[in-house]
């Protein structure tokens, strides 16, 4: 039971290393990125996970409720959720420019590239 | 307007970025950029001043205070004096930009190119004003991000792959970073740095703070290029745009170093980061090697921007040995250093951006004979060379000295020997440059018919060049606020 408790966070350590596996294992400069946002987002669930209060609803001032979820953690996310954006858009636009340069998006083939020089 | 500074400290270049963006004329950006990092530094310097005179401010933003959960700026002897130095930096580089970049960046890019540089400049004075956790995170991503851009507007097409290597890289940083930050706010329900430091040695045993110790230890030595997690740092600065290399250079891994001092003193406690997470024996043995691997490796390259990135990483070592030694002398030697490598690492990088905006080429074999036809440049780039030797009478000399008096109070004299020792090989590295620049004849490559660098760009270069030399022979005022900086801090911590 004490397990299963902390589902969320089982997910959360899941999804890390899949993320953080991806962007070392994988040598396609798109598929890095995809893993770094995996990595990003169980970060996303664990802050979220930590907010949640069982039994309580949203963080809305009403006389009907006295239990209610930590906003504070939700809102610290959707910050971070606005960085990670900005990160996969830089990290996109920046593989866009490597392919116009370059032709390939393989970090290998790049890498002999920039040997051979 | 005066309470108000720690804030327009950040605000100034802040909303002077995105009118950068909005004027889209290289010109017109160049002015507003060099008239907000000067307005920065004239702030960094009166904050300096007031800190100095009635103690560490404390701002509470939008008049919510830290404990109504509101977000707080704290200033105090050690972030003024980080103030300084970035802001010092930031108000010699724009001018400096304005020839280098013309020469470096698409015309079409060149309003964007200070748009970033600016939020470049707020990220890494909010990461110093600020006294939330959280924030921290923000304003590193800020300056991390647009740091990436300006890596990316470089001419080579590698700069694009630099980039994106260190964008990845920084950014498990910044994750790792969220992860520790988090861990301390589910342990403590703070991020208010001061309450933190409260919090945390009340609470009972865990393996959570801990863990966070390691997440946040880690992520930040990703950003400052602690070795071996350093391997982002020789590519992007080797192919960024000279003002940038510049600029990143003396600043963002210093900004990290500072954020590091935060977390060890200021949030978890000396006594918890050095007596109960043994941090020293870990941080000892790798800034050692970073210090001598990277000061041998930086021997044996032939473009001397890489030299210089890889002689970077060894500086970075030293800054970090002194914080290794856990002692006051050790600390101040950190600080100190953290200030003259960057005055003395701008001078040299700026140097060779004059290099670059003659001859578009900083190989050592382009450089044979350029003592003759580039003299000042080349002056300068040997009064930095001798900085970072430590030559007596640079400011390099004043912060080796205090290092090595450091590592002989604890005993640590094999210790001091290696700093003498790489400080050889240091001489090895600078040599081999003065040699070619200066000792050898042109055979009529590349470099046959350039000239001086214009004044534009010898002004900024030769203004850290004294500066270099003033604070070698006359350091009061470097140790005093690197020493005031070390008492506020262990003031703290104890």
């Amino acid at each position: 039971m004490s397990a299963l408790s902390f589902l969320n966070y089982w997910f959360v350590i899941i999804l890390m290393m899949v993320g953080f596996y991806v962007l070392i294992a994988q040598g396609n400069l798109v598929k890095k990125i995809v893993g770094l946002n995996i990595f990003q987002t169980s970060v996303f669930i664990l802050y979220i996970s930590a907010g949640k209060i069982t039994g309580g609803t949203a963080p809305i001032l009403d006389a009907q409720w006295s239990v209610y979820s930590n906003p504070l953690p939700h809102v610290l996310i959707l910050t971070a959720i606005v960085v990670g954006v900005a990160t996969s858009a830089l990290g996109l636009s920046l593989v866009v420019r490597i392919k116009e340069a370059y032709g390939t998006i393989e970090e290998d083939e790049i890498a002999r590239m920039d040997e051979s020089l | 307007m005066m309470p108000h500074l720690p804030v327009m400290q950040v605000m100034v270049p802040l909303l002077a970025a995105p009118l950068c963006a909005l004027v889209r004329n290289g010109r017109l950006a160049w002015a507003i950029a060099v008239a907000s990092s000067w307005g920065a530094f004239w702030i960094a310097w009166e904050i300096f001043q007031v800190v100095h005179s009635i103690g560490a401010i404390s701002y509470s933003l939008g008049g919510w205070t830290a404990s109504e959960g509101g977000i707080e700026y704290r200033i105090d002897a050690l972030g003024a004096f980080v103030l300084m130095v970035v802001t010092l930096v930031g108000a010699v580089v724009t001018p400096y930009a304005l020839e280098s970049v013309r020469k470096e960046v698409d015309k079409s890019k060149q309003a964007l190119f200070y748009a970033a540089f600016l939020l470049c400049l707020a990220g890494l004075l909010g990461i110093v004003v600020t006294g939330d956790m959280f924030n921290v995170f923000v304003f590193l991503e800020i300056s991390s991000l647009s740091a990436y851009a300006l890596i990316g507007l470089g001419k080579d097409r590698r700069a694009l792959r630099a980039s994106y290597q260190y964008l990845i890289m920084g950014s498990v940083g910044a994750t790792f970073i969220v992860i520790g930050i988090g861990m301390l706010y589910v342990m403590t329900g703070s991020l208010n740095m001061a309450n933190l430091a409260i919090l945390l040695p009340e609470l009972p045993a865990n393996r959570t703070i801990p863990v966070a110790f390691a997440f946040l230890t880690v992520g930040v030595c990703l950003k400052l290029a602690l070795f071996p997690l350093h391997m982002w740092l020789p590519n992007a600065y080797t192919f960024a745009p000279s003002a940038v290399t510049a600029f990143i250079a003396s600043t963002a891994t210093k900004v990290a170093i500072y954020v590091l001092l935060r977390l060890f003193y200021t949030v978890f406690g000396a006594d918890y980061s050095f007596l109960e997470m043994q941090l020293g024996t870990y941080l000892l043995p790798l800034s050692l090697i970073a210090i001598f691997s990277m000061s041998l490796v930086a021997i044996f390259q032939t473009n001397v921007k890489r030299m210089l990135a890889y002689s970077s990483l060894a500086q970075i070592g030293y800054i970090i040995l002194g914080i290794s030694l856990f002692s006051s002398t050790g600390m101040t030697a950190s600080i100190l250093h953290l200030f003259n490598h960057a005055v003395i690492k701008g001078c040299l990088f700026m140097a060779l951006g004059c290099v670059m905006y003659r001859l578009n080429s900083v190989e050592l074999d382009d450089m044979m004979g350029l003592g003759k036809k580039m003299p000042l440049t080349m002056g300068a780039f040997l009064v930095g060379g001798f900085g970072l030797i430590g030559v007596p009478f640079t400011a390099g000399f004043i912060s080796k000295w205090y290092l090595i008096q450091g590592a002989l109070e604890k005993g640590l004299w094999p210790v001091a020997v290696l700093v003498l020792l790489t400080s050889l090989m240091a001489v090895a590295y600078i040599w081999k440059v003065v040699e070619t620049v200066y000792f050898s004849e042109d055979p009529g490559s590349v470099n046959s018919d350039c000239s001086e660098a214009p004044l534009g760009l010898l002004i900024p270069t030769w203004t850290l060049a004294i500066l270099c030399v003033y604070f070698g022979i006359d350091a009061t005022l470097t140790t005093f606020g690197a020493s005031s900086a070390v008492a506020s801090l262990m003031g703290i911590g104890s």
